[in-house]
């Protein structure tokens, strides 16, 4: 049985290094692990997509349509751009933070209204705030670890793989407010 | 102990488990993290060329002195470096020679996606395609062997989703190469027509010997399932395939020219239907189809853009479950400068002037994009000059004579912007063209060029000036201009594009992403909302820091990096540093004293 997470958000806000945690820790759970993203224009504060997906023997490195079993949103806008590739019975871990695309600041586009709503009323749907929780810990950056700690318990692999695998990936000063934040989303979505 | 490597990190391991000993090229997505890797390893002399022609040539001099080499490149790369290449094609190799190209099915971060696969069949040489790292890497390793062994260049061919996905790898050993020393051979060498008649002679001779190494070959394989349904496969498609058709039977080909037509024929009398997946041409299609074979191929499978598992299935009728979620309007997210890049300024009084702007390769090109709006063209490396030099030709005789702007990046200007300078200075061109000096390859990543005087092992090397450069080519209007000074930078463009001369202008401020600028937290400005009339004159520099609320301009604290152009350009005087004696981009010692 192969699963597969699709990391949303936009470049810059760290989908590079969740999504390389989260492929360490499948590898040291013993399964095989593929993922997948692009690299260059699309860094330059573009959406960004990054695919990871799970399972005893994984062919295929990308996904298409409705085929996530899971979507985990650093984004709103980036949860609802990355919808349509969720499984009809997938769920969707997502952030309530909200980041303008140059066009909305622009005045030339509107940032659609009620997202969580619109998610919420066809999915699955878990709600993060992981700016505050971040902002709370004193470092905004470590967003992307809260929403890591949030997805964490649907993979049912051990705590203690994630914050090893943390703590060998994040600069050694911010180690400590890294596994806060994992602790913090960890606790949101049912973990211990 | 087994680890997670990009294709492009197994390609670099897999060389240097091979022994390479040099490595060369020319930033490109997604090809670049290959050297970066090789520069990594102690014994590897890896470099940063001026660009893919001259990695190639350097890189077929260190096989000339019987080491192996390796040289890599984003596929439009070898369009560049398609001289050589042809010309190995013809000399062959004493140290093993690999030529690799990340193609870019989908054009992530490219102007076309031309499936390169064709260049092998071209320049007659062997193509290897990996489809995952573990195959990267093993590949990588077997085509030193195959170049030595039939006296080739080998082409290793890889897409965006081998070169920047990872997968599972088993490391091994580098095995270290006898020390050879050079030799002359004239009668493989030098290419006078006398030679090449002969060369090409052996150059078949050699294909048909690949040929039979092809039809033979471990990673050329059949994988038997159901008899039904035959598939002929490579590179990722393979993996797609055999998500989407798993019980079927699988013909994976990892070398697919030479074509493997025995092997092929074998496998077609094995099944009853053949379907050839493949993303972009249908390259082994119609090397199967030469054959008599009849298959199904480019009538279902998509020729424009990546493929995936769902693209298959939609392709062939095979279901899966489907759901229609209704979602608004979503606006689309493009990528822009960074804020308090250097580059917006020159955009933004560009915009007001009205040139027109030929563009280039390189972060720039995001000026093509609202709201600055500013480039009328972007074509290959280097063409910013070449264009605008045409365009000026083409008015030369007429009244009524537009102004021309020529805009390039600095590693863009050193990769193919010399020459067509010196051409238009040499045919009496007149033109203004701005080099925009970020004293970085920023786009890829950040890596060093001949005007950063940093090499790619990271030592201190010779900085070669543009400003000399340029006057050396005999421009006698040479500026260098601050672009954070946005008043200056303004004269100084308006003069130039009325000049009946070449000039040249080159901007000076680093990229705000820039190692220099690393770890300093920059001080940001501030609107004062009592003062802001709502003009919005610095929303149209299009700087994602700045946004309009509840009517007012509001600028970013957290991604501000303090330019300043947008505190210049204010008309009420309305923004204000919020710490003036901190560091920011525009004054990185800090202490700013304008008010």
């Amino acid at each position: 049985m192969i699963k597969s997470v699709v990391i949303s958000g936009v470049g810059g806000m760290g989908v590079l290094l969740a999504s390389d945690i989260m492929t360490e820790v499948f590898l040291r759970a013993g399964f095989d692990v593929k993922k997948s993203e692009v690299h260059g224009m699309s860094q330059r504060g573009g959406d960004v997509i990054s695919t990871v997906r799970w399972g005893e023997k994984v062919y295929s490195p990308i996904i298409g349509a409705n085929s996530a079993d899971y979507i985990l949103a650093l984004e709103m806008l980036e949860g609802l751009r990355a919808l349509p590739l969720l499984k009809p019975d997938g769920e969707i871990i997502i952030n309530t933070y909200r980041f303008n695309p140059l066009p909305v600041s622009a005045g030339l586009a509107k940032y659609p209204e009620n997202i969580i709503e619109t998610i919420s009323s066809q999915v699955k749907t878990h709600v993060v705030d992981a700016l505050n929780i971040a902002l709370s810990l004193g470092n905004a950056r470590v967003m992307n670890v809260v929403m890591l700690g949030a997805f964490a318990p649907f993979t049912r692999i051990g705590k203690e793989i994630w914050l090893d695998v943390i703590k060998e990936n994040v600069p050694k000063k911010y180690i400590d407010v890294n596994l806060k934040a994992f602790e913090n989303g960890y606790s949101i979505t049912g973990g211990e | 102990m087994k680890v997670l490597l990009s294709g492009n990190e197994a390609v670099a391991r897999g060389a240097w488990e091979a022994g390479v000993k040099v490595a060369t090229a020319y930033p490109g997505t997604p090809s670049t993290e290959i050297l970066e890797e090789l520069s990594r390893y102690e014994e590897v002399e890896a470099v940063w060329s001026i660009n893919e022609k001259v990695a190639l040539e350097v890189a077929l001099g260190a096989s000339f002195a019987g080491a192996r080499a390796i040289t890599s490149m984003k596929h439009v790369g070898l369009n560049v470096a398609a001289d050589p290449f042809f010309s190995a094609g013809y000399i062959g190799a004493d140290g093993g020679l690999v030529v690799v190209s990340c193609d870019d099915p989908g054009m992530h971060s490219s102007q076309n996606e031309q499936d390169n696969r064709y260049y092998a069949k071209m320049a007659k040489v062997p193509l290897l395609e990996p489809s995952d790292s573990q195959e990267a890497k093993e590949l990588t390793k077997i085509a030193f062997e195959i170049s030595e062994r039939f006296d080739t260049p080998v082409l290793l061919r890889l897409t965006t989703r081998i070169s920047h996905s990872k997968s599972i790898v088993e490391p091994g050993e580098r095995i270290e190469g006898e020390e050879r020393n050079y030799k002359k051979i004239f009668e493989k060498r030098v290419l006078l027509p006398a030679v090449a008649r002969k060369r090409h002679v052996e150059v078949e001779k050699r294909l048909l010997a690949l040929k039979e190494f092809a039809e033979n070959f471990e990673f050329n394989r059949i994988e038997m399932g159901d008899k039904r349904l035959g598939i002929i496969t490579s590179g990722v498609s393979y993996q797609y395939a055999r998500e989407v058709f798993g019980d079927a039977s699988f013909l994976k080909l990892s070398m697919s020219f030479p074509f493997p037509e025995k092997l092929v024929k074998k496998f077609a009398s094995m099944v009853e239907e053949i379907f050839v997946v493949e993303e972009l041409e249908p390259f082994i299609e119609e090397q199967v189809k030469a054959l008599g074979i009849k298959v199904i191929g480019k009538e279902k499978v998509p020729l424009i853009g990546e493929l995936n598992p769902q693209i298959l299935r939609d392709a062939f009728g095979i279901p899966y479950e489907k759901k229609i979620f209704h979602l608004p309007e979503i606006p689309p997210r493009p990528p822009a400068l960074c804020p308090g890049c250097p580059h917006t300024p020159v955009y933004y009084v560009l915009k007001m002037l009205k040139p027109i702007v030929t563009g280039d390769i390189g972060c720039y090109t995001l000026a093509a994009l609202p709201p600055l709006s500013t480039t009328d063209s972007c074509v290959d490396m280097g063409a910013s000059i070449g264009n605008a030099f045409g365009i000026e030709l083409a008015y030369r005789r007429r009244k009524e004579k537009p102004k021309i702007v020529a805009v390039i990046g600095d590693s863009t200007f050193f990769h193919s912007g010399i020459t067509p300078l010196i051409d238009m200075v040499y045919n009496k061109g007149v033109g203004t063209v701005i080099i925009l000096d970020n004293s970085t390859t920023a786009m890829t990543g950040h890596q060093d060029h001949p005007g950063t005087g940093r090499t790619a092992k990271g030592e201190e090397g010779v900085k070669i000036s543009i400003e000399s450069l340029v006057r050396g080519i005999g421009v006698k209007n040479v500026f260098v201009v601050d672009p954070y000074d946005v008043k200056n930078l303004k004269e100084v463009i308006n003069r130039e594009i009325h000049r009946k001369e070449p000039s040249v202008i080159i901007t000076n401020r680093p990229c705000v992403l820039h190692r220099e600028f690393k770890g300093i937290q920059f001080s940001s400005v501030r609107v004062n909302p009592e003062l802001c009339t709502s003009c919005q004159i610095c929303i149209r520099l299009g700087c994602p820091s700045i946004s309009m609320k509840d009517g007012k301009a509001l600028i970013d604290e957290i991604t501000c990096t303090g330019c300043g152009v947008c505190l210049e350009l204010c008309p009420p005087k309305a923004i204000f540093w919020v710490d003036p004696q901190a560091p920011s981009v525009r004054f990185p010692k800090a202490k700013k004293s304008k008010e």
